[in-house]
């Protein structure tokens, strides 16, 4: 089986992110928040937040994990952001668990550069398998801390101690978290005290993961309460707006600012950027839009989206080196083989680029004090937002701040910081404190989109089985290149492309493109040698994991017991495995008039054990459902420059009405570690259904979406 | 600008503001009510929902001027004691938010279809909710909701 581990990667797409910047929340401010206690990092650094504190002494330990409150207050750093995938409930649970406490009792600090540890981004579905096994160690270490004071207080052996409800009891005395912290032990500033190697929980013993548990927050999003980071005011606050070009490539040649006076705003340009601030949003967008009336640009030429497979195969880039280069992978003799093939099948497939279209927009506040620079906004990776703001404003680490608060979507969205940017250089200008929110329209036009991709694939039959398989991909991204059937003879290419749109990560990226080429052609494969499109499937898979999620599939949607679906009206299945988990999904699909009608979607999916079954099953269904949107109805389209698809109205994405009866199974392995589920259920989703379409036509579709003229092309 | 006189939430409120500024952004920037949510500014994704004497209304595309005299309820308004309406309180229980930027906006949709419809059928929650987007797609957890919301109402008034 071809294993092509160098081009296993999650996220192409994604700039490095660079080194973890952090300035220094002064200890006073800390315990306003927190309280005195202790602070824990990782590593087994512990130091103490005390009310007599100085507030000149250094700031909070970078690598601060948890804070232990002398009050018995749990807090638990993280850089980590929720967006909505669960992640702060995630951690909840973790931290409870190892600390046996109740969620409830656990505070989850998130993404503050001046006091949380660096966690990366929060992408590739890793908050899973990297973030919690961290904060389990930590919270782990700590709850046998606890035992151990017990034990040399008391007297009493440590085999005869156990942490219940977050306390350690012996006979009438009891012992905290809270105690804890004011315990010499935890006060020293000192390497030790922290047991290494404190054994985690096992998962046969789990009290708090494993099992469902509502949403951290909910109650403060059902009153209004949450505040976004478009929900964020400070004192004098302006509101900001940005003048965007007309077309993708177009320079700004002049423009008249003084006509912003006569909405009472002011406009600020910075060689190509232009914005206006108000004191109202309306103010400050109507300011924008009477200097957009004054406007001159210089246009340049911009490919049409029509055209974009061919566009990109005549732009492959061919030589260069890593992430921005061509990966190979080959293993057998793939021309050798196609030479002897007697009958080599060939396909190509293409998607279109589509948006994330997050339901929150892109936004900042951003406030200077002096040289200090302060940004709340929605993003995914803020370490990265830090240093776009450190370069752009010739800023030390130690002169910028970006906090997360809890933001409306992201789905690899929001992993830049340009609405950060322009709201910290309104912010300058003005003086003032700036808050900006993109408008619709330039999010759908000015954020970065999932990238377009075309794939050209060449197998050939031996027996019934594919004895070679040529796969080349131009530009989806590498993630699930790799085939995970068993051929003999494999190769696989990838050639990045000159884009015409600014691309960027997406759920599960790349994965979603090639596991679209890659089920498609394999349905064709199995017509070809005249087998059962699931036979044919199996007959390539020994993975275990995967005949298990397409077995579970085909078995609940009765694959092999149902009787003829009648006319216009097909079946088709799709599997995949990327970052560590794998997905099955069955389609049934009613095609009349070129309209594809989803009846029924069953679905298998495994991701290893189980944290949060609740939380697991929305995001797969979640992940689904946002499927349907690029593979029924999404494609950003563009011509001359201009963008046809800026609105909701033009670039349809699910609704309630779109959903189909849906039955999705969830297979728990506890033998298997943890890993991240929001993102891999939707690339199975594309090819299911163009295989049940063709399965109710008889006609191919080889692009996405699956949409009216297609079908009716024959 | 004019003097536009108005109710929010059982509150005489007045802006002062261009007639035509949308009421979203008198609500979010003039009153500080921010549970009400931009999404699109074409009435198209229903996250700036608000209810005007009842009726559920996109405000990003509704002027100030339109609702001058009016009574409007935004979230903030649907739980003055300080508890939660049996709508927010089945979006809890459903589990129904993902990032929950989406949902004032539905419950409040949600809050108007239970008030004129005591037991709607599944159809009809679907009908009344589909204007609104969830980008998390968490569509089955808020249809529950509502159904959740219109079973514990059954034989009192909303």
């Amino acid at each position: 089986m071809p294993e092509a581990r160098e081009l296993r990667e999650p996220d192409r797409k994604e700039l490095a992110t660079g080194p973890a910047y952090r300035f220094g929340l002064d200890r006073r401010s800390w315990i306003a928040t927190v309280g005195a206690g202790a602070l824990i990092s990782a590593s087994g650094k512990i130091a103490r937040s005390a009310q007599e504190a100085d507030s000149d002494e250094p700031g909070i330990p970078p690598s601060t994990r948890l804070h232990l409150g002398e009050s018995g207050s749990i807090t638990v750093l993280t850089g980590k952001v929720e967006f909505g995938q669960g992640s702060r409930t995630e951690i909840r649970q973790a931290a409870a668990e190892e600390l046996k406490v109740a969620p409830e009792a656990v505070r989850v600090w998130m993404s503050d550069s001046a006091v949380t540890p660096d966690d990366g981004s929060t992408a590739g579905s890793r908050t899973t398998p990297s973030t919690v096994p961290v904060v389990r160690r930590t919270c782990a270490a700590v709850r046998e801390m606890l035992i151990q004071t017990a034990s040399d207080r008391w007297g009493v052996s440590r085999a005869a101690l156990q942490v219940r409800n977050g306390l350690v009891s012996h006979e009438s005395r009891t012992m905290g978290y809270g105690d804890l912290a004011r315990s010499r032990l935890l006060t020293a500033t000192t390497d030790e005290g922290i047991p290494r190697r404190a054994p985690l929980t096992p998962t046969g013993d789990w009290t708090v993961l494993g099992r469902p548990l509502q949403r951290a927050g909910a109650r403060e999003i059902v009153t209004g309460d949450h505040a976004f980071a478009s929900d964020l005011t400070r004192p004098g606050m302006l509101h900001g707006a940005v003048l965007r070009a007309p077309a993708y490539g177009a320079s700004l040649e002049s423009v008249d600012l003084t006509v912003a006076g006569e909405h009472g705003a002011r406009a600020i340009r910075d060689g190509d950027f232009v914005g206006c601030v108000a004191r109202s949003s309306h103010a400050a967008r109507l300011a924008v839009a009477a200097v957009a009336r004054t406007a001159r640009w210089q246009r340049a030429s911009h490919p049409p989206s029509d055209a974009i497979a061919d566009y990109l195969r005549g732009r492959a880039i061919t030589d260069g080196q890593g992430r921005r280069g061509p990966r190979l992978s080959e293993s057998g003799d793939v021309d050798g083989a196609l030479e002897r093939g007697r009958s080599v099948r060939v396909e190509s497939y293409w998607i279109p680029f589509v948006q994330h279209a997050p339901l929150e927009p892109r936004s900042a506040l951003a406030e200077w004090q002096g040289r200090l620079l302060t940004v709340w906004t929605g993003t995914q990776v803020p370490s990265r937002v830090h240093g776009e703001l450190r370069e752009s404003f010739g800023l030390s680490a130690a002169q910028v701040r970006v906090i997360v608060p809890d933001t409306g979507g992201g789905f690899g969205g929001k992993h830049t910081g340009e609405v950060a940017a322009e709201a910290a250089r309104l912010a300058k200008a003005a003086g003032k404190p700036v808050s900006l929110r993109w408008t619709r329209a330039e999010e759908f036009m000015w954020a970065y989109f999932r990238p377009a991709a075309a794939f050209e694939c060449r197998a050939a039959l031996e027996g019934g089985n594919i004895s070679v398989w040529d796969f080349t991909a131009y530009n989806p991204g590498t993630a699930a290149i790799a085939s995970p059937y068993d051929i003999p003879n494999v190769r696989t290419r990838y050639f990045p492309c000159e884009s015409p749109l600014r691309e960027g990560s997406y759920r599960g990226i790349g994965a979603t493109g090639n596991n679209f080429a890659r089920e498609v052609f394999m349905d064709e494969l199995a017509q070809a040698a005249g087998a059962d499109p699931l036979d044919f499937r199996l007959s390539h898979l020994s993975d275990k994991r995967m005949r298990d999620v397409v077995g579970a599939a085909a078995w609940a949607f009765g694959w092999n017991s149902a009787g003829p679906l009648g006319p216009n009206r097909g079946s088709g299945i799709a599997c995949g495995r990327e970052k560590g988990s794998c997905i099955a999904i069955c389609a049934q699909v009613r095609v009349e008039d070129g309209t594809v009608e989803v009846e029924r979607l069953v679905s298998a999916f495994e991701c290893g054990k189980i944290l949060n079954p609740l939380n697991l099953r929305a995001q797969v269904d979640g992940a689904i459902i946002q499927g349907l949107g690029p593979a029924l109805m999404e494609e950003v389209r563009f011509e001359n420059g201009r963008l046809l698809t800026g609105s909701f109205s033009s670039y349809p994405v699910p609704r309630f009405r779109d959903v189909p009866p849906m039955e999705t199974i969830l297979l728990d392995r506890p033998d298997l570690a943890p890993a991240g589920g929001g993102e891999t259920p939707i690339i199975a989703v594309a090819p299911a259904l163009a295989n049940a379409v063709a399965d109710a036509t008889g006609r191919r579709v080889r692009s996405l979406p699956l949409r009216r003229s297609k079908l009716s092309e024959g | 600008m004019a003097t536009i006189r108005f109710e929010v939430n059982g509150q005489q409120c007045q802006a002062e503001s261009e007639t035509d500024r949308p009421l979203l952004d008198v609500l979010r920037e003039d009153l500080g009510l921010t549970g009400t949510k931009y999404g699109c500014g074409e009435g198209q994704c229903r996250a700036c929902t608000v209810l005007v004497e009842g009726q559920s209304r996109p405000s990003c595309v509704t002027p100030v001027i339109a609702v001058e005299g009016k009574r409007i309820t935004t979230i903030e308004g649907l739980a003055p004691t300080g508890g939660l309406s049996r709508v927010q309180r089945a979006f809890v229980d459903a589990d129904a938010a993902q990032c929950g930027y989406c949902t004032p906006g539905m419950i409040l949709e949600a809050t108007a279809l239970l008030a004129r419809n005591l037991e709607p059928s599944r159809e009809q929650i679907i009908e009344a909710m589909n204007p609104h987007l969830c980008r998390c797609c968490g569509y089955g957890n808020i249809l529950a909701a509502v159904e959740r919301a219109a079973s514990a109402g059954e034989g009192e008034n909303a």
